[in-house]
């Protein structure tokens, strides 16, 4: 019995090493690439410099993307969260007829119209409003596409937001917009944070949208830009992509953790795109 | 304050608390519902209007294209690099999604049931960071681990030389895709083993059931419904996902061209509108139907 269980416990730990292995390595380059005078695509000690970083904040678009890539998915996060905050609101309170094929028509919605299946309606579309090459409608199309899973998530958290602090606020004589300031923004205040939240790091990790709708290179976010710069190839940008990589990550990390330590992970089932 | 307090009806009346009445209401709800309707809903009908006409790119049809009928679909039926990409989709969401994601992510919430929480959050960590991360940085780090010349798996393996991206385009796809996105299904059935009554669990080892046998005849039976809806979400995300493009461009000679990324190239490069919406609206379809059963699970079990 005894020598069985110890060839277990080994096993077992060399499975999870394995598996931590599997992950970790494609990543240790991110840590390690930035850093190095001779940055190559392999793995290995760096040979420590921060020219790496000097040579990326002086890169003609490197942070020009990172401004970019902020001014698309602040406008798309904060649009998300105001109009899903409405409606989830109104629908939440009020019964709208219909009310319910509604939200059951917005789940189907979110899963069913992808980036990938609209993506050639879209651009037609956007060609013939001449939006190409316009930030402001490459944040319109990603609003469009978060606002279903948005109103559906939000719809939960104010549901749970208890309907008598909104009555008595109402006793006591709070007009319709008291209560809404008031009452009801500060109680549903983690929900609107994690929406916000969620709002951002998706968009800023979308590629296809803009990448299909940003043509000239001083508009493109940074996800498009590193596509740009890799195609492009060359000593210089093999100097920049480590470094821009890892600056690119940093936003998308902290906001978990953030949210993580905040609110405690919340598991909506299905909600990613 | 308006007297609009909302009709009552059905079964969970919900009652207009803050005075809003139903005209308000819909000026809340307009904002969004514009917005979804034009950059959702209208794409999506639209797709079914240009996926009948000859509408491209450049040249003449790009000015007045004209409606052909069904011949964008009679011509997928005979289109042989379409039905290569939906073999290589069949491949990619069989091999990362059904197997890969599910397996692993079972794998990992399994074993990390009772391990240290030191050891749980670490691993953990890795599983999660490398769902989180923008695509465009995960595509590149596995483009330098698969490189040719001094890519980490050339030099782990000793096989400098491999240029494993052009050699084997969808295995490399297909791991990449497992590593991407294990993450979901880990988490999806670490709160699913959590309902599995472990005295269930004390007797199945208390009679001498195996490993094996445990999974199959104690925790299967009360995770059958998670596993299913797990596997429809991980099996759409994955069958509509564009990173592919980011690894390989859908080569070499069309490869690892899954559906998503033929749409693009059909559309964009090779300029057919009307032919790719017509295919769009095909994943559209199998999109919905998907989904369908997804919700329909999701209703029966609440």
């Amino acid at each position: 019995m005894r020598p069985d269980f110890v060839v277990r416990r080994i096993g077992f730990y060399v499975l999870i090493c394995a598996i931590t292995l599997f992950f970790a390595v494609p990543m240790l380059w991110i840590a390690s690439a930035p850093f190095d005078a001779s940055p190559g695509l392999g793995v290995h000690w760096p040979d420590w410099t921060l020219e790496n970083f000097r040579k990326t904040l002086e890169h003609p678009y490197a942070m020009h993307s990172m401004v970019n890539s902020l001014l698309i998915c602040v406008t798309t996060a904060v649009a998300v969260t105001a109009f899903a905050a409405l409606a989830s609101y109104a629908l939440s309170r009020v019964r709208i007829p219909g009310r319910d094929a509604l939200l059951y028509g917005l789940l189907l919605l979110s899963s069913v119209v992808t980036g990938t299946a609209a993506m050639v309606p879209i651009f037609v579309m956007m060609f013939q409003l001449g939006l190409i090459d316009s930030r402001f409608g490459v944040a319109l199309v990603m609003t469009g596409g978060l606002l279903p899973a948005a109103i559906f998530i939000l719809k939960d958290f104010v549901d749970a937001v208890p309907k008598s602090y909104e009555e008595s606020a109402r006793v006591f004589g709070a007009s319709t917009g008291q209560i809404l300031r008031d009452v009801v923004l500060p109680v549903a205040r983690p929900g609107l944070a994690t929406i916000m939240v969620w709002a951002f790091v998706n968009s800023w990790g979308n590629f296809l949208v803009p990448f299909l709708l940003i043509r000239s290179i001083e508009k493109q976010p940074g996800a498009v830009l590193m596509q740009t710069l890799t195609d492009e190839g060359g000593s210089v940008n093999l100097q920049v992509l480590p470094v821009f990589s890892l600056l690119f990550s940093i936003p998308v990390v902290v906001l978990y953790l953030l949210v993580n330590s905040r609110y405690g992970f919340r598991f909506h089932g299905g909600i990613k795109s | 304050m308006t007297s609009a307090s909302a009709p009552v009806r059905g079964r969970t009346p919900a009652r207009d608390v803050a005075g809003l009445g139903v005209g308000r209401a819909f000026g809340f709800v307009a904002p969004a519902f514009l917005l979804i309707g034009a950059f959702l809903i209208f794409p999506a009908l639209w797709t079914i209007y240009i996926g009948i006409t000859n509408y491209r790119l450049t040249g003449v049809e790009a000015v007045s294209p004209s409606i052909v009928g069904l011949s964008n679909y009679t011509k997928a039926l005979n289109d042989a690099l379409f039905h290569n990409a939906l073999w290589l989709t069949m491949v990619f969401v069989l091999g990362s999604a059904i197997i890969g994601q599910n397996v692993l992510g079972f794998t990992l919430a399994w074993i990390m049931r009772r391990t240290r929480p030191a050891v749980r959050r670490t691993v953990e960590a890795f599983v999660l960071l490398a769902w989180i991360l923008p695509s465009t940085v995960v595509a590149y780090l596995w483009v330098a681990f698969f490189d040719r010349d001094g890519g980490t798996l050339n030099g782990l393996l000793g096989t400098q030389g491999t240029a494993w991206l052009i050699d084997y385009p969808m295995a490399c796809l297909v791991v990449f895709n497992t590593w991407r996105g294990t993450a979901f299904s880990m988490m999806l059935y670490s709160s699913a083993l959590q309902a599995v009554p472990p005295s269930q669990l004390e007797s199945a080892r208390m009679v001498g059931a195996s490993g094996w046998q445990t999974l199959r005849d104690v925790v299967f039976p009360h995770i059958r419904g998670h596993v299913l809806t797990n596997t429809l979400l991980i099996s759409l995300w994955t069958a509509n996902d564009f990173s592919p493009f980011l690894l390989t461009k859908g080569g070499p000679n069309h490869e690892s061209e899954t559906v998503p990324v033929y749409i693009y190239n059909v559309a964009l490069q090779g300029g057919e509108l009307g032919y790719s919406s017509a295919i769009s609206f095909l994943l559209l379809i199998a999109n919905l139907l998907v989904s369908l059963v997804y919700l329909r699970l999701l209703r029966r079990r609440s």
